[in-house]
């Protein structure tokens, strides 16, 4: 076994997820494919948010693979950073919005 | 980073085309984690590789060149000394008087560097040859006094330039061929097209050849091509034909980058992921051949490099006979997936 828990290698291996559960897998993956074509959004813009929702969940794997298609579809790495910046604004809000929360529990409990 | 000197001045391994050719048969091919491109073409059933109907003639004119582009797979630069003798140009133009292809390709190199090109331009613009290609790298246009009336040379022959311009922003363009290169192929460019190039009222053609700076495929050329035309209109008010969209294919300096920067394996893997039969079937070795500046015969540019000389009675232009030629089973390796990797590579951009 690997001594870590992530491997630059496995991204190759992700199709062979359908070897284990075809079905589901092959359903996945269309279902991927087709979520990225070209549709109301461009498929520029959807390697976009692609990559700013790889980062908000932190996924190893799809930051470099978005990366590599950004580099791909001739997105600069200005545009880049900034839907990393996206991203991390709205995963910061979200924890910042619950700010709130506390204030009215505080308020509450208050006297 | 641009580079200073060329593999073969620094005397590196690669510059042998035979330790390419090992180096791109071993390792995760022999050990057979991907398949041998003789195997993979032999799956969808387009094995052995044989030549169509001829359509482009390229003669490199010689690996001297005024740049020292970091993927270069020619190992082009000032210091190469290989150049096409007028003896052989001669041995060229009676092959240009008779062949049947309709494109005749000068490549190099810079081929306005070596010292008989302008000579050799107007004689085999007697040839009638339909569409009559000049690649330049554009900055070669403005590296000496001498070559600043270039573009009044190729209108006066109606020749069609088809300039290398990796990406329409200054930081990749001379992170790829070297400081300063994006500056002066604007400039170049807006030579051209103040000649009469690519502008409506002219039949003047100029194209553009865009290869990805780094381990990545090219995508979708009409995209690319959408995205440069309005850049370099709404900078530079610059205008173009078409944009061609290379794959850097595994050898030379591109090879040597793949290597040193750790990519080399996830490099063969996306070509072989992205191998498309349908690109194959067009792939440029199957209407081309490739004349080396010392006059050998090559089924592409890329086999030139790599020595890989044509399976064939002929190979040298000194005894060119294009039926016998045309017989003849295409030289592969691996570097081969660089061509039918998504929508296929060629000189003159995708072919599927």
């Amino acid at each position: 076994m690997a001594k870590t828990y992530y491997n630059p290698d496995d991204l190759r291996k992700f199709g062979k997820i359908t070897e284990w559960s075809e079905d589901l897998g092959n359903k996945f993956f269309d279902y991927y494919g087709k979520v990225f074509e070209e549709g109301a959004l461009s498929a520029r813009e959807k390697s976009l948010i692609a990559l700013a929702v790889s980062h908000v969940v932190k996924c190893p794997y799809c930051i470099d693979a978005y990366t590599k298609d950004g580099l791909q579809r001739g997105i600069t790495k200005e545009e880049m950073m900034e839907a990393v910046h996206a991203g991390a604004a709205i995963e910061s809000g979200a924890t910042l919005v619950h700010g709130v929360q506390m204030m009215n529990k505080y308020d509450k409990l208050s006297m | 980073m641009p580079l200073l000197k060329s593999l073969s001045a620094r005397k590196n391994d690669l510059s042998k085309p035979e330790n390419q050719l090992a180096f791109l048969s071993n390792g995760i091919f022999k050990e057979g984690e991907l398949p041998f491109f003789k195997d993979k073409i032999a799956k969808t059933g387009n094995y052995p590789l044989k030549p169509k109907k001829l359509e482009i003639l390229q003669l490199n004119l010689g690996y001297m060149c005024n740049q020292v582009c970091s993927h270069c797979h020619v190992d082009a630069g000032p210091d190469r000394k290989e150049i096409m003798t007028k003896e052989t140009m001669q041995q060229c133009l009676e092959v240009i008087k008779t062949t049947k292809a309709h494109t005749l390709d000068l490549t190099g190199g810079a081929p306005e560097m070596n010292p008989n090109f302008r000579w050799f331009v107007e004689e085999a613009s007697k040839a009638g040859i339909k569409d009559f290609i000049v690649r330049s790298n554009l900055t070669i246009i403005l590296a000496n006094k001498k070559y600043h009336d270039l573009p009044e040379f190729f209108k006066k022959y109606n020749v069609h330039v088809v300039s290398s311009l990796p990406f329409y922003k200054k930081e990749k363009t001379d992170k790829q061929r070297g400081n300063g290169v994006f500056d002066k192929s604007i400039k170049a460019l807006q030579m051209l097209n103040a000649v009469g190039y690519a502008q409506p009222d002219t039949e003047l053609k100029l194209d553009l050849v865009y290869n990805p700076a780094g381990a990545f495929l090219p995508t979708n050329q009409q995209a690319l091509e959408q995205d440069f035309k309005t850049a370099l209109k709404e900078d530079f008010n610059i205008d173009f034909d078409n944009l061609f969209a290379i794959t850097n294919l595994p050898i030379s300096r591109f090879l040597e980058f793949l290597i040193a920067s750790e990519n080399y394996e996830d490099y063969m893997y996306a070509l072989v992921e992205a191998y498309n039969p349908a690109a194959v079937e067009s792939v440029m070795c199957t209407n081309t051949i490739s004349v080396s500046w010392d006059g050998w015969l090559y089924d592409c540019d890329f086999n030139q490099m790599l020595e890989l000389k044509v399976d064939s009675k002929v190979q040298h232009i000194s005894d060119y006979n294009e039926d016998l030629l045309n017989n003849r089973e295409i030289r592969i390796s691996q570097h081969c997936y660089g061509c039918t990797a998504g929508a296929g590579s060629s000189c003159q951009g995708t072919v599927a």
